[in-house]
């Protein structure tokens, strides 16, 4: 039963439902798989076996009980480490958080109980989702299914790479300035950025809360969409959620016809810094777009050139408050509490221990950005930067349905290259940051491999706020025809680990 | 320093020109918290009313509370402010134990109600005017116990405990524009308003704002520049100043500290301060050096407040009378003067004369008892005229009593006592005292034909026409009567019986 | 744009909570440095008449009914605490007062 592995989620479904194949039996295969593959891989900071096979169990009961199942009833998912779980550890990759077991869900794990998915665990993440490469967990990098020396990408490289390592069909992950996208693009798999404010925020550790959503991540268009109608919604428990019906997203997954629409090319997007090989896959899916229907035309944008610096100004800024309330008072590690220290000194100690590098470059990035004096040129700046962007961005929708550029401008960089160089780690989401300032919705799919590395490639798509639907209409599209051209799905090329 | 050391608050004045200001928090009433469903409700188990929200757990998210909202924006009606057309929570950014988030949920530079006024009247009956600089919304913090040491305050603890019941409960603080001109009277002022914040605050009804209970906390601000200049001096901020004599002492107390320091040619430092109810005295709390930086911003959690305008009108419509005019319009209906008046107000007697004359008894009665017996007994325990253990509906209760000639005063003020007592309500304490007034023609007959025979002499003048001589037979009768006979049926009888 | 120098560093890392070695001063004044003077571009549009945004969606008055809901019990509240005692966090001492 290895095949169980390389179902699709719509497949598993599908074959609990129709009694195929038991729902307990899918959830071994990938428990049996994780035993087998992520001492290599690190996708997985924890995995929930018994949990696992007791969601299966309660599917396997209703359908014996001729119940109705959900969409997802007994996929198995891995879960990003950042979104709370009541009773299960949740570390944000931190060893601030070590041993922390939340007495509560969040919304979205909430949800995926509801709708019967099968959580198998927590994946690996940077440290409270602060990076683009999963080595800034304190819990180790995690490997890239194409090749274990190179990063995942992050900060959810942990769900991207459970994905191609078929660990999981679907995962979870969040994205701030393109921790979905940018793991997906250079895993091969498919991550989708809803629009802000599609899935509830409640019980996802904030990082940037003006910036974080939390999306879907899955080896198919259809797959995604699928998780997207699950987590996605309304939720009164998050002020900054959508109160409208979410947009018939698989229903567009599944259309395939993308003939009369127009599609723009963000010309910022290429140039210096674009790794020759991922602009041929891109021109090479402008030209399939082309052949699909579509009308491509360039755009421009100009504002977006400012988009990395507001970025790195807005995310730490609010990260520095956000990861404030880990002091080593009520939960989480505390260090150096000797019974002579101080609760100020206690704090200051145990934030030195607890966090990472790079969150605390943010912190003090953010710190300083917020400070009476410096506020206006770089909060407040930044906070205008931010509303040029949205005006290109309408500018550019008022002419075209959706945007398409690379999803990142190179391919899987091998870990450690890039890691104490903050800046060159902060180009992975040149392309990815836009949309986040905006709140529009992006996807980014599997275009091919460079050729020079033989390493996926991310075309990403961008819609409009409130049009995921386009990005799932698009995406289908792209993908049916790319495995027409190749005869096979992109990840059936990865090297078996 | 002590208050021995300090200059007189005489010569304090002669020289300089104090200029208040004051931070004044409310707990509003509301059931649950400002950014989360636990309840607020007091005296509960430690941390039983906390979930992630006010915990800060990681994850977790506010949702603001739309009474806390409306409360805002009745305050600030009532205030006569102007109620923002849009505003927004900000987050103020400081490290500390009782605040889980680490920041405070607050307003900055938007808050919900802005520019109004209180008048507020003095003793002598004079208005004046309190400028409000704002109103806005915030959240209250945890609370701390301090262990160990030798005085269990928090410098010599050895460590602290923590309860975020508290946390997150929603407060409004109101702050003053620079008060200028009130001059000696500053203390006063300071207390008038404190005074008529609390009235109005709980005319609107939302919240008791017991400052014996922390639901009412003044932060009095005060510096003082030399007489006849304009330039503010340095300011002191007295923190958490819980009752009205308190909020008047401690601007007394550094009215005269800062003249102590600035005559001595010393400069007055930005600092907080406590204030101390046993002396009267403030003491050095935390240096504000430049290092404090809120770092404030907009709160990216939740969603900007624009109350709609015809929300805000409806609001306004159904405003309460305020304290002001409803003080004027009982005194018309009371017929008091001015001076009587005050000194009800002082007693804290409006409310219950009012109570006490909704239940059937008149205005001059009720405010007899409440005045006399009663403000008394207050006094002499130091407590609130209302925290005496007997209820309007049984003072009206001992008037009617006295209506019907059932009960003369003497006989009330005994039933009063017994009420007080514990001894139940008025009715039984008449039965089992054994009180009521002795109206029997003929047992009462009885006593004044025994009194007059008693006084052959006296009752001889009486016949004569000296009917002033009476008052040595209704005493006799009343001593022979234990004081239960109406003294007045008493005179009737007697000159009845004498009459020529 | 100025540079960032140790000092703030240091300064910024006492504002925040960090109790930072010599060396990471040093390395991260150098690494902000290049940070800050890289992002520091957004500084061309301060003077420009563009209404900041803070918020990505246009949204106002989200606000909730003033109904009680369960809260966690003392124990789930305490569950994650590093020490506790009488039912309350219990936590080093607290200098300075507000």
């Amino acid at each position: 039963m290895t095949d169980l592995i390389k179902y699709t989620a719509a497949e598993t479904a599908s074959a609990i439902a129709k009694g195929e194949v038991s729902a307990v039996e899918v959830a071994q295969a990938h428990l049996d798989r994780i035993n087998a593959v992520d001492k290599k891989v690190n996708a997985f900071l924890h995995v929930d076996g018994e949990g696992a096979l007791a969601a299966a169990r309660k599917v396997d009961d209703k359908r014996a009980k001729g119940e109705q199942l959900s969409p997802l009833a007994g996929v198995p998912l891995a879960l990003k480490d950042v979104f709370t779980t009541k009773g299960i550890p949740t570390t944000c990759g931190s060893k601030m958080l070590e041993g922390w077991i939340p007495p509560y869900d969040a919304t979205l794990t909430r949800r995926l109980k509801d709708a019967d998915v099968v959580i198998l665990g927590k994946t690996n993440m940077d440290e409270f989702a602060m990076g683009s490469s999963t080595e800034n967990s304190a819990y180790g990098p995690t490997g890239n299914p194409w090749d274990l020396t190179r990063i995942p990408g992050g900060s959810g490289g942990g769900s991207a790479a459970a994905l191609a390592a078929f660990e999981a069909p679907l995962a979870i992950g969040t994205d701030t300035g393109g921790s979905i996208r940018q793991p997906g693009a250079v895993t091969g798999t498919v991550g989708v950025k809803p629009t802000y404010g599609a899935v509830s925020r409640y019980g996802l550790v904030a990082f940037s809360s003006s910036l974080d959503q939390g999306g879907p991540c899955a080896r198919t268009v259809l797959d995604a969409a699928l998780l997207h109608e699950a987590i996605a919604g309304h939720d009164p428990l998050d002020s900054t959620s959508i109160d409208a019906p979410v947009p018939a997203v698989v229903e567009a997954a599944k259309m395939r016809d993308i003939r009369g629409m127009r599609i723009g090319i963000v010309k910022e997007f290429a140039g210096e810094g674009y790794q020759p090989g991922v602009m041929q896959r891109f021109n090479e899916s402008v030209e399939l777009l082309r052949e699909l229907g579509a009308e491509v035309v360039e755009v421009s944008c100009p504002s977006f050139t400012l988009a990395l610096p507001a970025y790195y100004l807005i995310a730490p800024s609010e990260c520095s408050s956000n990861l404030a309330r880990f002091d080593a008072m009520r939960y989480g590690l505390r260090v150096g509490d000797d019974g002579t220290r101080s609760a100020e000194q206690v704090t200051a100690l145990t934030r030195e221990a607890g966090f990472g590098d790079e969150v605390k470059r943010r912190i003090i990035l953010g710190t300083y950005a917020l400070s009476s004096g410096y506020y206006d040129a770089y909060y407040g700046s930044a906070q205008k930067v931010r509303t040029l962007i949205s005006r290109d961005f309408d500018a550019a929708f008022a002419g075209v349905d959706v945007l398409i550029s690379p999803t990142t401008p190179t391919t899987a960089f091998p870990i450690g290259e890039r890691a104490d160089d903050p800046m060159a780690m902060y180009l992975a989401d040149l392309c990815t940051i836009p949309s986040n300032l905006a709140g529009n919705a992006a996807m980014s799919l599997p275009c091919g491999l460079a050729p020079e590395d033989n390493l996926p490639v991310g075309l990403q798509i961008i819609a409009p706020a409130m049009a995921d639907d386009r990005l799932y209409r698009v995406g289908g599209a792209v993908e049916a025809a790319l495995n027409d051209k190749w005869g096979h799905t992109l990840l059936e090329e990865a090297p078996a680990l | 320093m002590s208050v021995m050391s300090l200059v007189s608050y005489e010569e304090a004045l002669a020289s300089y020109d104090p200029v208040m200001g004051l931070e004044v928090h409310v707990e509003l009433g509301t059931k649950t918290k400002m950014f989360c469903g636990c309840s607020t409700e007091l005296g509960a188990e430690p941390n039983s009313q906390t979930c992630p929200t006010c915990l800060g757990l990681p994850g977790s998210l506010p949702v603001v509370n739309a009474v806390g909202v409306e409360s805002a924006i009745r305050i600030g009606l009532a205030l006569n402010c102007e109620i923002a057309q849009w505003c927004r929570f900000a987050r103020k950014n400081y490290f500390y134990p009782d605040m889980p988030k680490n920041f405070q949920t607050s307003q900055y530079d938007e808050p919900i109600a802005f520019n109004g006024y209180l008048d507020v009247q003095l003793e002598d009956g004079e208005v004046f005017r309190v400028e409000i600089e704002r109103a806005h919304m915030e959240e209250d913090t945890g609370k701390s116990t301090h262990v160990g040491g030798a005085t269990g305050r928090i410098h010599g603890a050895e460590y602290s405990l923590l309860d975020y019941n508290r946390a997150g409960i929603p407060l409004i603080e109101i702050v003053t524009k620079p008060i200028e001109g009130a001059g000696h009277r500053a203390p006063e002022v300071a207390k008038a308003y404190v005074a008529e914040l609390r009235e109005l605050i709980k005319a609107l009804g939302v919240s008791e704002a017991r400052m014996d209970k922390g639901q009412m906390r003044c932060d009095v601000n005060l510096s003082l520049r030399p007489n006849g200049t304009e330039t503010f001096g340095t300011r002191s901020e007295t923190k958490n100043v819980n009752s009205l004599r308190s909020v008047e002492r401690a601007a007394r107390f550094e009215i005269q500290r800062h003249a102590t320091v600035l005559t001595d040619g010393g400069t007055i430092v930005q600092e907080t301060r406590h204030f101390h109810e046993e002396d009267g005295s403030t003491t050095s709390g935390r240096i504000k050096d430049n290092a404090e930086d809120y770092r404030y911003f907009p709160e990216p959690d939740l969603v900007p407040v624009a109350p709609a305008r015809e929300w805000v009108e409806e609001l306004r419509a159904g405003l309460p009378e305020l304290p002001r005019v409803r003080r004027a319009r009982l005194q018309a209906e009371w017929g008091l003067n001015d001076q009587d008046m005050q000194s009800v107000l002082n007693a804290g007697a409006v409310e219950p004369i009012t109570e006490t004359i909704a239940a059937g008894a008149p205005a001059d009665q009720a405010r007899k008892w409440w005045m006399g017996e009663l403000a008394r007994r207050a006094n002499e325990t130091g407590t609130e005229l209302s925290e005496q253990p007997i209820t309007p509906a049984q003072v009206a209760r001992v008037c009617a009593l006295v209506a019907e000639g059932k009960l003369n005063d003497k006989l009330a003020r005994q039933v009063i006592e017994g009420v007080l007592a514990g001894e139940g309500e008025p009715d039984q304490v008449v039965e089992k005292r054994g009180l009521a007034v002795v109206s029997d023609d003929s047992a009462l007959g009885a006593a004044v034909d025994q009194a007059i025979a008693d006084n052959p002499d006296v009752a001889a003048k009486i016949r004569d026409g000296k009917v002033q001589a009476v008052g040595a037979l209704v005493g006799a009768v009343m001593k022979a009567t234990r004081g239960q006979a109406d003294a007045a049926k008493v005179k009737d009888l007697i000159l009845e019986r004498l009459a020529a | 744009m100025p540079g960032i120098t140790r000092e703030e560093v240091a300064h910024l890392a006492r504002l925040s909570r960090l109790e930072l070695q010599a060396e990471e001063l040093d390395h991260f004044a150098e690494q902000l440095d290049v940070i800050i003077g890289a992002v520091a571009r957004v500084s061309e549009v301060a003077g420009q008449d563009v209404p900041p945004t803070s918020h990505p969606l246009p949204l106002s008055n989200v606000m909730r009914a003033d109904e009680v809901r369960q809260s966690l019990t003392p124990e789930q509240a305490l569950s994650g605490a590093p020490a506790s005692e009488d039912q309350r966090f219990r936590v080093p001492q607290i200098l300075g007062e507000d």
